[in-house]
């Protein structure tokens, strides 16, 4: 780990006028807040992350809380543990399907001190982009290629993916996000302003080592969980055991069945998209629909389309349908 | 180097260390608390699990800043050599431990478990306890002697 300065501020405008001095928010940045610390302090033990400057925002009041609010949205202050999230009473009344995501994720241990924006945030688990002994990375070091494709790839994405970079984007809370049509509330140097999740995250492209929005200085203080009709949901998450693992493919699912037929759905996959992945087509397919096997199968057929797998992770392929068509069954028949 | 204080298994401790000093080294290098383990150093395998404010936490993913001002409970803090807490008691009998490097977490984790699910299910002793890798037991003997603490518990009451 590199030497670095410490900064504990005690209010939002202090954190940003600090950060606004990297010269990126993306990989390479050279200050960095910290929340939870279980993804940034693990990556600079790593020196994946090389910050020169860090500021603890742990002690600004107000971010940790959930509140509902006036026009029936939720709130969910940026510093709001996973492990309270999780158990909100709103969120496991309204939005059962973050809880079951929140808890499907990482251990006790590591909720009880995970965070909102630490969450959004963490980095990809691609083991090439966490070893420095392997110099090509295009995440980490723009330019000098991809370990990964031709190397060991079972788990990497299939959606998504550039000839770039195929990592994985690693959170369960995120898909589930995805479904909700969460919105990211930011602080940056020229403002307040709102960043949609389906417009947070950037496909890598040729540009892998830009994975969001955030521009220097940003802060994000809170999500909003817009109000939601009366819904089923599920999250199912599929992985190499049954507990404490990253997901290989996961479903998140909102719909209505209504005189039946399937209204209002919403799906998105984790495991398998270089971001949380929202499946438009899948939907598409849903709407308006009785439910059935071969309904499921046909929106499933549609959402993994345009996959394009490498040699050791084309077995996600029947996965992820696999998964999407048993969440499916499962929620509708709840 | 920073100075700081919190309450360590019932006391008031002052440390000066650097910042970043994860709170597994503090305690086993600056404090000589060596009951607190580390497995993977990375989030793994919770044989670093201490209890920070009450939650348990992987120490080796807590860097001392964190700890300023906090109430943190080890291994140490729970029973004594003379006077063994009763989970400690029950992974005795019950053979829940063998090698012992898991066990510290294993039994800071169980007390955790048991505070927000006084009688559990196996169901959920296995999820409570899946942030700790156990590479001796094949985890029966541990999940039997986490059902025996909680009957005595339930027994004694
Ligand atoms: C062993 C292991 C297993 C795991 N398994 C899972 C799993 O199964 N599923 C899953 O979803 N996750 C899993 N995780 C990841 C875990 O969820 C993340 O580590 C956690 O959510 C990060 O939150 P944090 O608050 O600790 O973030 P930090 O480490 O504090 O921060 C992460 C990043 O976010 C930035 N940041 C934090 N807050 C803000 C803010 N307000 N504004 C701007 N930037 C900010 C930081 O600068 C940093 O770059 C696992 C982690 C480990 C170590
Ligand atoms: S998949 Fe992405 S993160 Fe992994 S080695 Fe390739 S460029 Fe790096
Ligand atoms: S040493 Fe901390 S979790 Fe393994
Ligand atoms: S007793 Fe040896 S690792 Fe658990």
């Amino acid at each position: 780990m590199i030497d670095f300065e410490l900064t504990r501020v005690g209010t939002p405008d202090a954190a940003v006028q600090i950060a606004a001095a990297t010269p990126t928010a993306q990989q390479g940045a050279t200050v960095r807040f910290i929340a939870g610390g279980t993804n940034l302090i693990d990556y600079m033990k790593l020196d994946v992350e090389t910050p020169q400057h860090l500021v603890d925002i742990n002690r600004i009041p107000d971010l940790a809380k959930v509140e509902k609010q006036p026009d029936g949205s939720l709130k969910i202050g940026a510093l709001v543990r996973n492990s309270d999230l999780a158990q909100a009473p709103e969120v496991l009344a309204e939005y059962p399907v973050l809880s079951q995501a929140l808890l499907s994720g990482a251990s006790a241990q590591l909720r009880n001190k995970a965070t909102t924006s630490g969450n959004l945030l963490q980095r990809t688990r691609c083991p090439y982009f966490r070893d420095l002994a392997y110099a090509e990375c295009n995440k980490r070091t723009p330019g000098s290629g991809c370990a990964a494709i031709g190397g060991y790839h079972r788990n990497h994405a299939i959606l998504g993916v550039s000839d770039q970079c195929i990592a994985t984007h690693a959170s369960d809370m995120d898909v589930a996000l995805m479904v909700l049509d969460a919105v990211i509330h930011v602080q940056g140097i020229k403002g307040n302003r709102t960043i949609p999740i389906g417009e947070f995250y950037k496909l890598p492209g040729t540009t892998p080592h830009i994975e969001n929005a955030l521009e220097p200085g940003d802060l994000i203080t809170h999500v909003t969980l817009p109000a939601l009709p009366e819904t089923k949901q599920i999250y199912l998450k599929l992985r190499d055991r049954a507990s404490y693992e990253f997901a290989l493919a996961s479903a998140a699912i909102v719909m209505q069945v209504q005189g039946g037929r399937l209204r209002h759905v919403r799906v998105a996959m984790g495991g398998v998209g270089t971001r949380p992945w929202r499946m438009p087509e899948a939907e598409h397919a849903l709407e308006g629909q009785a439910p059935g096997e071969g309904v499921f199968r046909a929106a499933a057929d549609a959402a993994l389309k345009t996959a394009r797998p490498h040699t050791d992770n084309a077995f996600k392929i029947p996965l992820a349908k696999l998964c999407m068509i048993r969440a499916l069954t499962t929620v509708t028949n709840a | 180097m920073s100075t700081i204080t919190f309450t360590l298994n019932n006391s008031q401790v002052t440390v000066d260390a650097p910042p970043m000093t994860r709170l597994l080294d503090l305690l086993r290098e600056h404090l000589h608390l060596t009951g607190t383990k580390e497995g993977c150093g990375e989030g793994e395998c919770g044989s670093c699990s201490v209890l920070l404010n009450g939650e348990l936490v992987n120490s080796c993913l807590v860097p001392t800043l964190q700890v300023q001002g906090a109430t943190v409970t080890t291994i140490e803090g729970l029973g004594e050599h003379t006077h063994l807490h009763p989970i400690q008691q029950c992974f005795l009998e019950e053979g829940g431990a063998q090698c012992g490097i898991c066990t510290p977490g294993m039994i800071l984790a169980t007390h955790h478990l048991l505070e927000k699910h006084p009688a559990p299910t196996l169901d959920e002793i296995r999820e409570g306890l899946s942030g700790n890798l156990c590479r001796c037991t094949g985890y029966m003997r541990i999940f039997e002697a986490v059902q025996q603490t909680a009957k005595l518990a339930e027994a004694g009451k």
